[in-house]
């Protein structure tokens, strides 16, 4: 070593091996903070656990074809109890459905204009204002979704032809909510195209429109697909909205007019009850919780798996 | 098209045209877009106005400092607003300690491999599980093994895990954005490396992790869902205890009292609902506005 080369060099190299770099707890700090990360692979564990451990009580009483059966109802609560599951499912689905309709393109062109028209000022302004959407808690759009949405508005304006409790009010309740996760994830999406391209387009003498749905749009492609997938997994995450808004009545139907019940409404119906632990009516809480569960997952990985590859077709 | 109109007058006003109406078209997408931006926000201002005229009529000081009711005109959120600001207070204080302390090992400490992948990969994933299944984790473990009971604390750390992974994710990005030379220079004068994150990384971290925690906390006092399974109450009839016996009481919150008047079908338990969700929306609105004015401090540093 250069430093060991004059008298004064050793000293100091000999100081400096000698000086404790840790001190002592240093390394007992370091597994704390590890026992903190930890904790949340633990919750995972724990989650998996605990909805499968009760959910295979539930299949050692009610056999796996009976429960993806499309031919049979979902009547877990009342005898002649059967739990064919696809009528939450397709409950589910039914809100997703209509939910996307109403958030998608609000949820696309509010991207649109944030990422390609709005100075920054107005961006600074407005997404928080739209995020706030997504911060307003779910049991106030619930309280929404049955008083005004559907019983001061859809009511009078389709009379007969539409439920009290029905599918349409709790889903433009999850379209409003949902609309942030997707105006502000594609927004980053679109944000990140680079602007070589935006330039070429203007270059060719293309108009703003045109460059924003032509180019940019399809460039941020993968990031809208993943904001898409996230804002999926939120929906059928739902419970307040749902529960209050659609009703409790499982069906196979994809209307907008008639009340359902969605996996988590049916969830949220078991645990105000009674059930007694051990009885099917229980057991059913965590069968359903763990299809849940096992649909986020898959939707959420799915998402991560998109958005990796968009970062990797421009960086 | 005949031949007269292929002249190259002809051909160039028709190619004006286009222009003109390709240009149109653009000027006018400006507006429909920004519209659309602007009508989710619509909806949820008519909506307030809509539900400030239901509630304002019940909301007075006697609403906020009274016991729930059979009686609607006598009903009040005083549990409600109690059993919240408990159950939150705690909730921070289980859950904060934690994430910070993941954010650091997994910015800080961890190994560069795949078990910090796994790390993260599993806390985005948290972050995406609903709060139904927390509420089924929370009554399985909390409320059940551990024998709490729907208390307080089964409730604290039912939300606690609830918003882990959101203030792990905001707490990472606050800590990452900390310029290296800060921890160089730390390090260079000779501190540990507990040192350099205790005394450089951490203070210039606050600010964002204090957004994300305001953001959180606003997160965790609207949920409903999680609670409804661990079996909190809807109606009690007094105050939440601050003793550490306390901790193992049952509880209520706004979000629940909500709730309950809103399955309710007289229609003055239903301004009763209004004038809870109003209380709701103002705290709800003043923690994202604070989180914002955090944010804006960091930004201006």
């Amino acid at each position: 070593m250069a430093l060991a080369n004059s008298p004064e060099g050793a000293d100091l190299a000999r100081a400096l091996r000698k000086r404790p770099f840790r001190r002592p707890g240093e390394n007992l700090i370091q597994v704390a903070l590890l026992l903190c990360a930890v904790v949340s692979i633990a919750t995972t564990f724990a989650i998996i656990y605990v909805l499968f451990s009760d959910a295979i009580g539930f299949f050692r009483e009610v056999s796996f074809w009976h429960f993806f059966n499309p031919g049979n109802e979902w009547q877990a609560l009342i005898d002649p109890r059967t739990f064919g599951v696809w009528e939450l499912v397709v409950g589910t689905v039914n809100v997703t459905l209509w939910s996307m309709v109403i958030a998608l393109p609000l949820g696309l062109a509010a991207a649109i204009y944030l990422s390609e028209y709005a100075h920054a000022q107005t961006r600074r302004f407005l997404k928080p204002l739209l995020e706030l959407l997504a911060g307003v808690p779910t049991v106030v759009y619930a309280y929404f979704a049955l008083t005004f949405i559907s019983d001061d508005i859809l009511l009078p304006l389709l009379g007969g032809r539409i439920s009290f409790f029905n599918s349409l009010s709790a889903s433009i309740m999850l379209g409003v909510m949902i609309l942030p996760i997707i105006a502000s994830v594609s927004e980053d999406a679109m944000a990140s195209v680079p602007r070589d391209l935006r330039e070429a387009a203007y270059g060719l003498g293309a108009t703003r429109l045109e460059v924003a749905f032509r180019v940019v749009f399809p460039a941020a492609i993968s990031g809208i697909v993943a904001a898409v997938l996230l804002a999926i997994a939120r929906v059928i995450g739902e419970t307040m909205i749902v529960a209050v808004a659609a009703g409790s009545n499982p069906s196979l139907s994809f209307s907008p007019l008639e009340t359902i019940q969605t996996m988590t409404g049916f969830m949220l119906q078991v645990a105000l009850g009674d059930a007694a632990r051990g009885t099917t009516d229980y057991t059913s809480l965590f069968a359903v919780g763990a299809l849940l569960f096992l649909m986020t997952f898959v939707l959420n990985v799915g998402a991560q798996i998109v958005v990796r590859r968009f970062r990797e077709a421009y960086e | 098209m005949s031949a007269s109109e292929s002249t190259p007058e002809a051909v160039g006003l028709r190619a004006e045209g286009r222009v003109a109406r390709r240009q149109a078209w653009s000027r006018a997408s400006r507006w429909i877009l920004l519209g659309a931006t602007l009508l989710g926000l619509v909806v949820l201002v008519v909506l307030g106005i809509d539900n400030a005229i239901t509630g304002i009529p019940a909301l007075d000081w006697d609403f906020l400092v009274s016991y729930p009711s059979r009686k609607a005109e006598l009903a009040g959120i005083r549990p409600g607003i109690l059993g919240l600001i408990w159950v939150l207070a705690l909730t921070v204080i289980l859950a904060i300690p934690l994430a910070v302390g993941a954010a650091i090992w997994m910015e800080e400490f961890a190994p560069r491999n795949a078990i910090l992948t796994t790390v993260r990969l599993n806390i985005a994933n948290l972050a995406g599980v609903p709060s139904i299944i927390y509420g089924i984790l929370g009554l399985a473990v909390f409320v059940r093994l551990m024998e709490l009971g729907p208390s307080i604390l089964a409730g604290a750390l039912t939300l606690a895990l609830m918003i882990l992974p959101m203030t792990v994710i905001t707490s990472v990005e606050a800590i990452s954005q900390v310029p290296p030379s800060i921890r160089e220079g730390s390090l260079a004068l000779g501190a540990t490396r507990w040192q350099t994150v205790w005394n450089h990384v951490l203070p210039g971290a606050m600010p964002g992790i204090l957004t994300g925690t305001i953001l959180a906390v606003a997160r965790a006092a609207g949920e409903t869902a999680a609670l409804i399974v661990i079996g909190a109450a809807a109606f009690i009839a007094a105050d939440p205890s601050l003793s550490f016996a306390g901790l193992l009481d049952s509880f209520t919150t706004l979000p629940m009292q909500v709730y309950s008047w809103t399955l309710q079908t007289k229609p003055e338990f239903r301004a009763n609902a209004a004038a809870g969700i109003i209380v709701l929306m103002i705290a709800v609105i003043g923690l994202n506005a604070l989180a914002l004015v955090v944010r804006d401090r960091l930004r201006r540093n």
